[in-house]
């Protein structure tokens, strides 16, 4: 049977038969909404698709999405992913992940598997808690952060996961939030064109440990303002009227401007596609309290998949050396005796 | 006083020896492994039989001329069967005063040394700790010896060549290997094809190794001080061809052939690690073959990245050493849990921790048994020498994707780094591979992805791709032949059984232990791994001089095979040397309540035969009458 031949498939068709354990009002349902959306959207084939996950609160996801799924152990779902994507490159495979298990237990897979450019889209749900271990701080907590393991409040200081991923080279880097479903839904399906690497970092609420986390730019009375939708080739500019944008300086350091002072058109036009990390670096870096918060793709740049280049070797190590089983035992000096 | 035909070898002697155990010592620089690499090349293509042991320190480059930095080659060859590099050398050559202080006491009583006296100055037998020079305090005067400046006859070799002065040097170790190769009358044609093709690109550097392997030669042909040429007539040796090969080698050709059987394409994820690096810059070379290999960024990305590589389809192997599978125990676990074939293989090194990393043991024995939460089991089998790792490698895959489980397979860098002849098999005759992926769902069928063999009991391998079987496993307990999360007792129970029966079950598929001598008598000496060969050559004597000892080795180690009980029980004592401290003798003695006796040795360095051999006749002395 072809493609062609089947119905359409439906957000429902991705829906598996296992009641979904995430505690009421998790902004994972949100997510999990807009993956289904994306891959109805996208008619992704439910036995060509491949979602790896590690542990934690995220990484039930597989066990929700009607397609082949492997639930790992923690922190290494993007190594496990990257053996599955070299060995078959032909499958779509996705990794979902949270801020402790792919910033802190697994931190070097991570940035490994961005470095090298695998073609694995990454969905990083970061709720800057550590959910089902009932609430110790994350590397993405805020400093101060008062949990049962820091009651005195967290003195780490939290990574910038955009900005980790600009570091590591990741090629693409998206950033989406669970209450904004069809951005989100967006985001996702632009992730998925992607050749190599895509890192989509989604803002989730966790309502019980760490509830209200981005209510200061996701709350519907404050989002128009506080929220800065990145889009290629446009300015970045941001409020309900669009009336104040941002601008660099010669250092880099974003500034603000506006109609009222009459600089807005200096706002600078963002270009996701851009070589230098420079303006990327400096939006994901900015301060959430005084400036608006940022959330579309950062970046996004063409290089060779990391199992393209290694199948290729293959296939030259194939046509330039012939050779069966047999010839390969006897290489090296050998001696008959009779 | 014997005449050669061409009068080569007038006026010097020509002796007929039935073996020879010749040790290279000298700096991490001088090329000795290079050196005993090439004499082992050479005497193999000469049909004689041989074995080597190279020991080497961790450091690339010690200072020069200091105790760390020694590295020694030893190699025994012989016109009869051996089973170990030998013990005590009947030649050292050392190189300078630290190889000299390293080696001298382990020669052979009369036996011989080539000493290079070119660095004896105060400042080197400074930095070998030497108070007085060795040569005339009187402690070398039970030995041959056979003083040779070796950097002097280089250089005089060399006064034509336009090399400087370092790289002329740095040539010394081909004209030690050339008098070697007079006094042992070995073909010298390998070594000069291998020179010429290693450095093509350096036609002066050829022609300066060659001159001074030559010059070698001749001069102990011509000068007095060597008075007598050994021959040592070949081997005896099954018919075939043959090649010779080293431990790392063999289990990779093992792995690749099993994966030619089964069609499956082998996937390595490897992190470098001594001694197994090997295994990952061999299978490097064989793209060509479609093998996959992927350095991973560390020891559990290696492993979890070849289990995805099992899970889509491939066979997923990762290579290491002691620390490296320290590391990969949570994700072994995970194979285990998602019943998954993976080869895991450990070529073990002296622990814990670092430990000696160009050292051998054989201590990690427990760690692949049980060195995972829960209870989680896998087959593990054991190499017990360089040839024996191809059979082990292929093995280790036939069990891995029928039973659907995780294979240790232990060798040791002993074997690893050993080498041997090995008799190549006609690949035609290898046991089949098969291998049955689940066939694509019809429309309304559920997959069940935990359905069971009857027979093995283990569950379908259904490759992402395949129309039909979506299906999601995982590391949290499920719920048999559906795979769907489970948290319920009885199924916990029914599961951790089922998994311990899986394994168990190999039990049906292997040979039964047969061993080397009567199935019953005084003494059964039992190993796994490389004391083998030892323990061959020890056992082999004991029979030959009327004992009734036998000696059996054990390559499947969980589960063992079913006739082990009954074989210990045959016999009055059974004694287990191991490079640990007894962890074999524990498991077996918990598992058949039989006194197995522990012979256990933990420096660093293999068993001697003739210690076991020792150990042996004093155990002897007690049983018979």
């Amino acid at each position: 049977m072809t493609t062609a031949e089947r119905p359409p498939l439906s957000k429902k068709d991705y829906k598996t038969d296992q009641e979904v354990r995430w505690c009421p009002g998790c902004g994972d349902y949100a997510i999990l909404n807009a993956v289904q959306g994306a891959f109805a959207r996208l008619q992704k084939q439910l036995h060509e698709t491949v979602i790896i996950s590690g542990i934690g609160c995220s990484s039930r996801f597989p066990y929700y999405m009607e397609t082949y799924g492997f639930h790992t152990i923690h922190g290494r779902a993007p190594a496990v992913a990257t053996g599955v994507k070299v060995a078959h490159p032909e499958l779509d495979v996705w990794v979902v992940t949270g801020d402790g298990d792919a910033m802190s237990i697994g931190g070097n897979h991570f940035i490994h598997a961005m470095r090298r450019n695998v073609g694995l889209k990454i969905l990083m749900f970061n709720n800057r808690i550590y959910g089902l271990t009932k609430g110790q701080y994350s590397p993405t907590s805020e400093q101060g952060k008062v949990t049962k393991s820091t009651p005195m409040g967290s003195v780490d200081y939290p990574f910038v996961p955009i900005a980790l991923a600009i570091g590591a080279g990741a090629s693409f880097i998206a950033r989406g939030v669970d209450v904004f479903g069809p951005h989100l839904e967006e985001v996702i399906v632009k992730a998925s064109a992607h050749t190599g690497t895509a890192m989509v970092e989604i803002y989730q609420n966790c309502n019980i440990f760490n509830d209200g986390a981005y209510d200061g730019f996701t709350d519907k009375d404050v989002r128009t303002e506080r929220v800065l939708y990145l889009e290629h080739g446009k300015p970045l500019l941001f409020g309900s009227k669009q009336d104040r944008g941002i601008r660099f300086d010669q250092d880099f350091r974003p500034q603000l401007v506006s109609s009222a002072t009459g600089d807005l058109g200096a706002a600078y036009v963002w270009d996701e596609t851009l070589d230098n990390p420079a303006p990327a670096m400096a939006l994901a870096s900015m301060s959430e309290a005084d400036m608006p918060v940022p959330i579309g793709v950062f970046r996004r740049r063409v290089r060779p998949a990391f199992e393209t280049l290694v199948n290729a070797q293959l296939e030259q190590a194939k046509a330039s050396k012939q050779e069966t089983l047999q010839e390969l035992l006897l290489q090296g000096e050998t001696w008959v005796v009779k | 006083m014997q005449q050669d035909a061409s009068g080569a070898l007038v006026h010097k002697h020509l002796q007929d020896l039935d073996q020879v155990v010749i040790r290279f010592a000298g700096d991490s620089g001088d090329g000795m492994q290079l050196t005993g690499d090439q004499f082992t090349r050479t005497t193999a293509l000469m049909g004689n039989d041989i074995a080597t042991f190279p020991d080497f320190p961790a450091e690339i480059r010690a200072p020069a001329g200091t105790l760390p930095g020694v590295s020694a080659f030893q190699l025994r060859f012989s016109s009869f069967d051996i089973h170990t590099p030998g013990d005590a050398p009947d030649v050292l050559v050392a190189m300078n005063p630290a190889a000299l202080k390293m080696h001298v006491k382990e020669i052979k009583k009369g036996g011989i040394l080539i000493l290079n006296t070119a660095s004896f100055a105060p400042l080197d037998l400074k930095k070998a700790k030497y108070d007085k020079d060795p040569r005339t305090d009187g402690s070398l005067d039970e030995l041959h010896v056979i003083e040779v400046d070796l950097e002097q006859l280089t250089r005089d070799a060399l006064k034509d060549s336009p090399l400087d002065q370092r790289s002329k040097d740095r040539s010394k170790n081909m004209f030690a290997l050339g008098i070697l190769y007079w006094m042992y009358q070995r073909d010298m044609e390998p070594t000069i094809k291998m020179i010429t093709g290693k450095f093509a690109k350096k036609p002066d550097v050829v022609a300066a190794n060659l001159t001074v392997l030559r010059a070698g030669f001749t001069f102990a042909e011509a000068t007095e001080v060597f008075q007598t040429a050994y021959r040592v007539a070949p081997a005896p040796m099954r018919p075939g061809t043959y090649r010779n090969i080293m431990g790392n080698q063999a289990l990779c050709l093992g792995l690749v052939a099993a994966g030619q059987k089964s069609g499956l394409k082998l996937f390595l994820g490897s992190y470098p690690i001594t001694p197994a690096s090997d295994i990952l810059h061999q299978l490097s070379s064989y793209k060509h073959m479609g093998v996959v290999t992927f350095q991973a960024e560390d020891e559990i990305a290696a492993v979890t990245s070849a289990i995805g590589a099992s899970y889509s389809g491939c066979l997923g192997i990762t290579s290491t050493s002691g620390p490296g599978m320290a590391l990969k125990a949570e994700a072994i676990g995970l194979a285990v849990m998602a019943e998954l074939p993976l080869v895991i293989l450990n070529v073990q090194r002296a622990g814990p921790s670092t430990g000696m990393p160009t050292k051998t043991q054989q201590a990690d024995l427990l760690q692949a048994m049980y060195g995972r939460n829960g209870e989680s089991p896998v087959c593990v089998l054991a190499a017990s020498t360089p040839a024996d790792a191809f059979e082990v490698g292929y093995e280790a895959v036939r069990l891995a994707v029928k039973y659907m489980v995780p294979v240790v397979v232990l060798s040791d860098g002993y074997i690893a780094n050993g080498s041997e002849p090995w008799l190549l098999p006609d690949v035609d005759q290898l046991p089949a591979v098969p291998v049955t992926f689940a066939k694509p769902g019809q429309p309304g069928q559920k997959f069940m992805p935990y359905a069971r063999d009857p027979e093995t009991l283990a569950r379908p391998w259904a490759r992402p791709g395949t129309p039909g079987l979506v299906h999601r496993i995982g590391g949290i307990e499920k719920a048999d032949v559906t795979g769907n999360i489970c948290y319920d007792p009885d199924n916990h129970q029914h599961m951790v059984d089922t998994r311990a029966q899986k394994v168990a079950n190999i039990q049906n598929d292997i040979p039964p232990l047969v061993p080397l001598g009567a199935a019953t008598g005084d003494l059964l000496v039992l190993g796994w791994g490389s004391t083998r060969g030892p323990i061959t050559s020890s056992v082999l004597k004991l029979q030959a001089r009327g004992h009734k000892v036998s000696a059996a080795f054990l390559r499947h180690l969980n589960p063992w095979p079913q006739n082990v009980g009954t074989l210990l029980r045959g016999f009055k004592r059974v004694i287990l040397p191991e490079m640990n401290k007894g962890q074999l003798a524990m498991l077996l003695r918990a598992r058949y309540l039989i006194d197995v006796e522990s012979f256990s040795k933990v420096n660093g360095q293999p068993f001697h035969s003739e210690e076991i051999l020792t150990h042996l006749q004093r155990a002897l002395q007690e049983i018979e009458p």
